[in-house]
């Protein structure tokens, strides 16, 4: 359970973010929708405490990132927009150096690594350096590597960024699978079809601010709009109507 | 601690499986040093007792003027050579070394009983030719000396009536201060595989981390900053001094085995004691510059630029090198409290057979890790800030 709080970031004199609320709830998938530039990787950077917020607050399962950020981290797996492996290290190698990281036991640590390896379906590249690696094999690692301690939460900033269709319809298998098991999933896209094939909740961001929230339904409902990119083409429209 | 640990341990793996992390680091780095040093000093040693040895060729201009003289040169080892045109260009170019040249009047003096003057063709700044152009003129004097004491024994007086004072050398130079004269670079080979074993990690572990985009994903992980840190810097600690060790084990086989010191009858003492106090001094220095490498690669916004300054970082301990060579200074106690000069004079005294004070290296290593900690203290506040792990 992920809830946010009328969140703040400004960069000199850009407001970044400026007082974003919402909350992700377990056992949904919630998507954060926005155009380019709306304040998606920044609110995400702060819910993992990489940055600190102006205003506001973060509860992950009730704790405030504010004030205990590591147990923060220790509750949320993490696939940032910066994905970089250890070209040096194979897929194994670098799932599990994340597992040490996180205090894991050898014995679990294997078990764990050898589930997420066969869930991700990635059995032929696990021994293999990842130099070299494709854009799809690159994510696997890097999301494994991001649940490789169990954490009941999940934020994922652009995961199906250059992704293939077929290793984009495997992520979302992956996702629900993940929703099914109870987690939190959150995640942001700036494509529309993917949050609409995905999310049970959505939440557009906007110029750093939320301007609308809810299901997907609720959202052509309250548009008008039957086709979901026009829904949110006028969510976005009207608000930049308003700031003029 | 364990997360440290862990971070200490990765690093250290994958920087192993980089051809050219190993290569400079373990390979290159400690063994520049001892190469370099052993090809100088055996070339410089070889020319020292070449020049005693050979034969002096001068070229003479005017023999025929002075035919005694030019035979008494000849007895003692001269091989005249034929004159050569325009000298003082020709020397002034480097075609030649120096040149004799005995003017029309010298004969017309000679005979007259003034004093007959020869003229030296030698270029001072050339420090190649001052041994030669020394030994030329200690055999013209000794012939002018030789010739005075039997122009007054003929006049029937005691040579020893014109040389009222005798100037004696005591040098009091041992065979192992001349050599640590020889060997003032020697501290510099050794820092400089310090800073080359770490360079390279310190610019990965930061620099290229970020570059590679994979410091964000390290830092969504619950463990603090500061033991990432921590566990980086032991990494590039860990390579500097094995570095350093390598490169310490090298001059000790360098020393043993190809350099003819004992030809000067010079000491080295590279055996186990300087090795180790060797080793002991430089801990609180590579700390530093593990440190410092990282703080700096830290600012660098890729890997390229990294290496950049890093590059001309490894120009600093040259400082204290070039400084001493340049102005022997006698070493006080407070300049073992300047890191890399006391590391540099503690080196300097060891390879000499010098005692070294245990005060001054007290000293050396609590004002090197002093100035460790607070560049650590630095570098945490850096790695603490938000603006690091953002790439691009």
């Amino acid at each position: 359970m992920i809830e946010v709080q009328d969140l703040a970031k400004h960069f000199g004199a850009v407001k970044a973010v400026d007082g974003v609320s919402f909350s992700a709830r377990d056992g949904e998938i919630t998507g954060l929708l926005g155009p380019n530039g709306a304040g998606k990787t920044t609110t995400l950077r702060m819910l993992y405490t990489l940055m600190t917020s102006d205003r506001g607050r973060v509860l992950v399962d009730g704790i405030d990132a504010a004030r205990d950020p590591d147990a923060v981290r220790r509750r949320l797996g993490v696939l940032p927009d910066a994905r970089g492996l250890y070209k040096r290290l194979s897929a194994r190698e670098n799932i599990e150096y994340f597992g040490r990281l996180h205090g894991i036991d050898a014995a679990t640590l294997r078990n764990r690594t050898d589930a997420l390896i066969a869930a991700l379906e990635m059995a032929d590249i696990a021994a293999r350096k990842t130099e070299g690696f494709s854009q799809g094999q690159r994510v696997k690692t890097a999301i494994a590597r991001a649940l490789v301690h169990d954490p009941k939460n999940l934020i994922l900033d652009e995961p199906t960024n250059g992704l293939d269709v077929m290793a984009t319809r495997a992520m979302r298998r992956f996702l629900k699978q993940q929703r099914d098991e109870g987690r939190c999933v959150l995640f942001s896209s700036h494509i529309m079809q993917e949050v609409a094939a995905l999310c049970d909740r959505i939440v557009v961001i906007a110029r750093g601010r939320v301007v609308a929230d809810g299901s997907a339904e609720a959202l052509r409902a309250q548009t008008g709009e039957a086709n979901l990119e026009d829904a949110f083409v006028k969510i976005i429209g009207t608000e930049e109507g308003l700031a003029a | 601690m364990k997360a440290m640990f862990v971070v200490f341990l990765k690093e250290v793996l994958e920087n192993l499986r980089d051809r050219r992390t190993v290569t400079n680091a373990l390979v290159m780095g400690p063994l520049l040093g001892p190469l370099l040093f052993t090809g100088l000093t055996s070339v410089m040693i070889q020319r020292e007792l070449d020049k005693g040895e050979k034969p002096l060729e001068v070229p003479l201009i005017g023999s025929e003027n002075a035919p005694n003289l030019v035979e008494f040169l000849k007895q003692h080892g001269v091989r005249p050579q034929p004159p050569i045109e325009a000298p003082e260009e020709k020397i002034r170019r480097q075609d030649a070394e120096l040149a004799l040249r005995i003017p029309a009047g010298y004969g017309e003096a000679w005979r007259r009983g003034e004093p007959a003057q020869v003229e030296l063709l030698f270029d001072a700044s050339q420090r190649e030719s001052r041994a030669t152009v020394e030994r030329l003129r200690g055999l013209l004097e000794s012939y002018g000396r030789q010739t005075g004491a039997l122009r007054l024994l003929a006049r029937g007086l005691s040579p020893s009536v014109a040389t009222p004072l005798v100037v004696a050398d005591r040098d009091q130079s041992t065979a192992q201060s001349r050599s640590g004269l020889l060997f003032a670079m020697l501290p510099y080979f050794l820092i400089l595989s310090s800073f080359m074993g770490g360079m390279y990690l310190a610019i990965d572990t930061t620099a290229g981390e970020r570059e590679r985009q994979s410091l964000e994903p390290l830092f969504a992980t619950p463990v603090a900053r500061t033991h990432i840190l921590n566990g980086k810097l032991g990494a590039t600690f860990a390579f500097a001094m094995t570095s350093l060790a390598l490169s310490l084990v090298a001059f000790g086989v360098a020393g043993q085995k190809f350099i003819p010191t004992e030809k000067l009858g010079m000491l080295l003492d590279f055996g186990p004691r300087f090795a180790f106090i060797a080793l002991l001094v430089m801990v609180p220095l590579v700390l530093l510059a593990s440190t410092l490498q990282t703080l700096i690669a830290a600012f660098a916004k890729s890997y390229r630029e990294a290496q950049t300054y890093l590059s001309l970082l490894m120009l600093l301990p040259m400082i204290p090198s070039a400084m001493l060579a340049v102005l022997p200074l006698k070493a006080q106690s407070w300049m073992y409290a300047v890191p890399l000069l006391g590391q540099h004079l503690t080196i300097t005294r060891l390879v000499r057979g010098e005692a070294v004070n245990a005060a001054d290296i007290g000293l050396c290593l609590a004002s090197g890790l002093a100035a460790a900690a607070l560049t650590w203290l630095v570098t945490a506040q850096v790695y603490r800030s938000e603006r690091l792990a953002i790439s691009g």
